[in-house]
């Protein structure tokens, strides 16, 4: 009467259904031979790795190789991200981006996910070269901050304490307020080396959006910087980013930041009555 | 489909014991098979053999839910011993049964620790059948993605239960010991995973761009005579992956995930209201909590005109609940992102009365500064803002998701109940930020009424120095310049200004009126009733 599907004759080991006689006719071709009771993490790991490029596990023995380890570092990432068993490469990376001022965002996400699966291998001093990396080459990217956060809120010991703070006052413009803090706790931020740049390029960053012309005093308090070290700071800038320095009216020093459409709203693009081109197809048929 | 989401579940739901006591109270044997049970399995055995796609799509949305409302109302279904031997003691079929079966156990009654146990078993053998054999079915579309759907949210209500550690026994706790892979969360995302790869289903999608596939054409069916079922199972798991990361709190991983599907149209995700909508909720949430508020109102909009329009056709279906709810959730999250982000010309009419009608009160007072009362000016304005702290927590806490902690707990240390922790989390990061906001309220306040004001004369009028005044000008500008998922800066304010010295000049944008779409839809429409009216004379001239 049912012809339509030719019946399958026991597609599973026997071990792998004891209650049903294994008859089945929706398959067209035997199982691989997967036991059920076998936890699928460890079995499906395998089943990735066995039709993907095989990763190198080990970091340490190519050192001279820098390059090539990453690369496979981001491969396992990519290929089989919900892996206990990637930690310790994952933990090693992070120390090779703080030397070498590199940034994969995936990979300290990755790591960060392991960390909130299995807290009891969370590594305090790596949580905090990853927050301050991370937080470093995300200024303007809430993204991570959560997931760092969400590890680092419920302790309240330091570093994270500090780093929280540090990032309330990054968050709500208070760079006076950030730079006493951090000099209090120079040991935490030094730790990741280019930490003083990129705190001032994000400060810079957040003035070029808010001022066309902002004062000396402002400039300096933001980033840091004084004096005739602030000259000379001025004087790159002047040469590389087109900066202008003015007279101001009260007699102290005005830079002109460069024009953007965030300072000078008339140079915004009016895209106000531009049509999109996939809204035109709309009307295609008809004007055809 | 998930029963509840209600926050505070009462304790008494999760007390195994009592729950197995229950089953039995009722007079409930497990191998009693009542005839309208029996035709229906031998009936739905034969349309999924005969891949009716149709009929399976009735009897499981219609058959199974008057059966269970008239006959299982609050007893599981009988076991699938029972049944195996009406269907040729069909593997795959018997592995579909108790799907369903365990589906049914949720929704009605409360399930026991080994019946969880036991479900999740299920799970890994009907998609390890899906994963490494060739399925020679085709299901509908509402199955699949109820099967992905149930999967999540037994994962997530195993997590709850399993939080509450305080009043388990030794028995349940040995169980847990010992079953310590069921519903592992890596075992749940690696599932998940391999779904989406080795259904291969994003270089479908990437190839139906080019046009080298069809997909989303035929709805993801196979008309060529194979099966749908491992693709659209591929497909649904990416909207499962987005739920899951949501609810581990990794919004930018949920995402990315979700990234292969282009949700500004349609796609199969939208043939099943089911996850059209946890679709969006998700992606809303989760560009809420990273800060990409217009994106969020752009899509929360678009689904509350959806349902608003179409609701009244799912009166009879069994989500019909769940949409409401997931609806109301969806206002106050809109709510909440137009107060961060007040762009009314990207809600549409309709939604903006109903949301006006749901909270419109409570968003004037989120934005509320210094209105005329009682008091002295200063105090008033705490008070406004503790106020609108108080509402922002309510908002939030209403229409969250059930956030989970994925790491089991230590058996060995007191027991106590950590159920409630990643909520909590959660919206201590959303109320950090809230906090951060506070500081705009007033001077967006201001912002609106001068074209230019010097800042000493802002500050005065806010009651700060002008430090500080600079410190919020500074934020407003940062908080309103989010970085968008291109890594572009783009900026979602309402009021915009720059700094010159020490005037701020305010801009000046007058709203810009849109003719393009407006001709282009009157040229469609006009097409249409042109199209109308060359029928009706074709009509009667025969």
């Amino acid at each position: 009467m049912y012809s339509i599907l030719t019946p399958l004759v026991d597609c599973y080991p026997k071990g792998l259904n004891p209650q049903h006689s294994g008859r089945c006719f929706f398959l067209s071709c035997s199982l691989q031979g997967s036991p059920r009771s076998v936890p699928p993490v460890r079995y499906i790991g395998k089943v990735l790795r066995r039709n993907r490029i095989r990763p190198k596990m080990g970091m340490e023995k190519e050192p001279q190789k820098p390059q090539q380890v990453s690369y496979t570092v981001e491969q396992l990432v990519a290929v089989n991200p919900y892996n206990p068993d990637i930690l310790p490469d994952l933990e090693n990376y992070v120390n090779e981006q703080v030397a070498s001022q590199t940034y994969s965002l995936d990979a300290n996400l990755c790591l960060l996910r392991l960390y909130q699966f299995e807290p009891e291998r969370l590594s305090t001093q790596i949580v905090a070269r990853i927050l301050v990396k991370v937080w470093l080459a995300c200024l303007n990217w809430p993204t991570l901050l959560f997931n760092v956060f969400q590890l680092c809120f419920e302790q309240m010991e330091q570093p994270f304490k500090t780093l929280i703070v540090l990032s309330h006052y990054l968050e709500t413009g208070g760079f006076r307020q950030f730079w006493d803090e951090a000099a209090k706790s120079r040991h935490i931020v030094e730790a990741v080396p280019g930490f003083e740049q990129a705190i001032q390029a994000y400060a810079v960053h957040v003035l070029s959006l808010t001022y066309q012309k902002v004062p000396r005093s402002v400039l300096a308090e933001a980033i840091n910087i004084e004096g005739l070290a602030l000259d000379k700071f001025l004087e790159q800038q002047v040469v590389n980013y087109g900066w202008v320095l003015e007279m101001g009216q009260g007699g102290g020093q005005i830079i002109a930041l460069p024009k953007t459409e965030f300072n000078h709203p008339e140079l915004k693009k009016n895209s106000g009555d531009a049509v999109p081109l996939d809204h035109i197809t709309r009307i295609f048929p008809i004007l055809s | 489909m998930a029963a509840n989401y209600e926050y505070e579940e009462a304790s008494g739901h999760y007390d195994d014991q009592a729950a197995a006591l229950r089953q039995q109270e009722v007079g409930y044997d497990p191998n009693f098979v009542p005839d309208s049970v029996k035709s229906f399995v031998v009936h739905l055995y034969r349309h999924i053999r005969e891949k009716n796609v149709y009929e399976i799509h009735q009897m499981y949305e219609t058959s199974f839910q008057t059966l269970s409302e008239r006959l299982f109302k609050d007893t599981p279904w009988p076991s699938v011993d029972a049944v195996a031997h009406y269907v040729d003691n069909d593997h795959v079929f018997c592995l579909l049964y108790r799907e369903m079966w365990f589906r049914h156990l949720y929704a009605r009654l409360s399930p026991t620790l080994k019946q969880r146990i036991d479900s999740w078993d299920n799970y890994c053998s009907l998609f390890q059948v899906v994963l490494h054999g060739v399925v020679n079915m085709q299901l509908p579309n509402q199955w699949l993605w109820d099967m992905v759907d149930e999967f999540v949210y037994q994962f997530q209500s195993f997590c709850q239960y399993r939080a509450k550690m305080k009043n388990k026994t030794e028995q349940e706790i040995a169980l847990l010991r010992q079953f310590d892979q069921a519903w592992n969360v890596y075992g749940v995302l690696n599932f998940l995973q391999a779904l989406v790869e080795k259904s291969a289903i994003i270089q479908i999608l990437e190839q139906e761009k080019q046009g080298l596939e069809q997909f989303t054409a035929t709805d993801g069916y196979d008309y060529s005579g194979g099966s749908n079922v491992l693709k659209v199972l591929g497909y649904f798991s990416m909207i499962g992956l987005l739920r899951v990361h949501c609810l581990l709190g990794d919004y930018h991983t949920g995402l990315k995930c979700l990234q292969p599907i282009d949700i500004s149209q349609q796609g199969v995700y939208t043939s099943v209201i089911g996850s059209h909508i946890a679709t969006i909720y998700h992606y809303g949430f989760a560009s809420l909590m990273l800060r990409r508020y217009v994106d969020g109102i752009r899509e929360f909009n678009k689904i509350l005109l959806y349902i608003y329009k179409t609701k009244q056709y799912h009166q009879k279906s069994p989500q019909y609940e769940q949409i409401l709810k997931k609806n109301e959730q969806m206002y106050a999250l809109l709510a909440i992102c137009l107060s961060f982000c007040p762009q009314m010309k990207l809600v549409d009419e309709a939604v903006n009365a109903q949301l006006r009608e749901k909270y419109g009160e409570k968003m004037g007072k989120l934005q509320r500064y210094d209105d005329e009362g009682y008091g002295d000016k200063l105090s008033r304005r705490q008070r406004y803002a503790d106020e609108a702290f108080g509402i922002y927590d309510e908002l939030f806490s209403y229409a969250c998701p059930k956030f989970i902690t994925p790491s089991a707990p230590s058996f060995d240390e007191p027991l106590v109940n950590y159920n409630q922790d990643a909520y909590r989390l959660q919206l201590k990061l959303f109320l950090s930020e809230v906090r951060q906001q506070e500081l705009l309220v007033g001077a967006r306040t201001f912002l609106k009424v001068y074209s230019t004001i010097s800042l000493g004369k802002l500050a005065n009028y806010l009651d700060v120095d002008e430090s500080t005044l600079r410190m919020t000008l500074m934020t407003y500008k940062h908080k309103t310049h989010a970085v968008d998922s291109d890594g572009k800066i783009i900026s979602n304010a309402d009021v915009d200004f720059y700094i010159d010295d020490d005037m701020i000049r305010v801009v000046n944008s007058k709203p810009v009126k849109r003719y393009g779409d407006f001709f282009l839809r009157q040229i469609v429409k006009l097409e249409g009733v042109i199209n109308d009216v060359d029928r009706i004379k074709v009509e009667s001239a025969n």
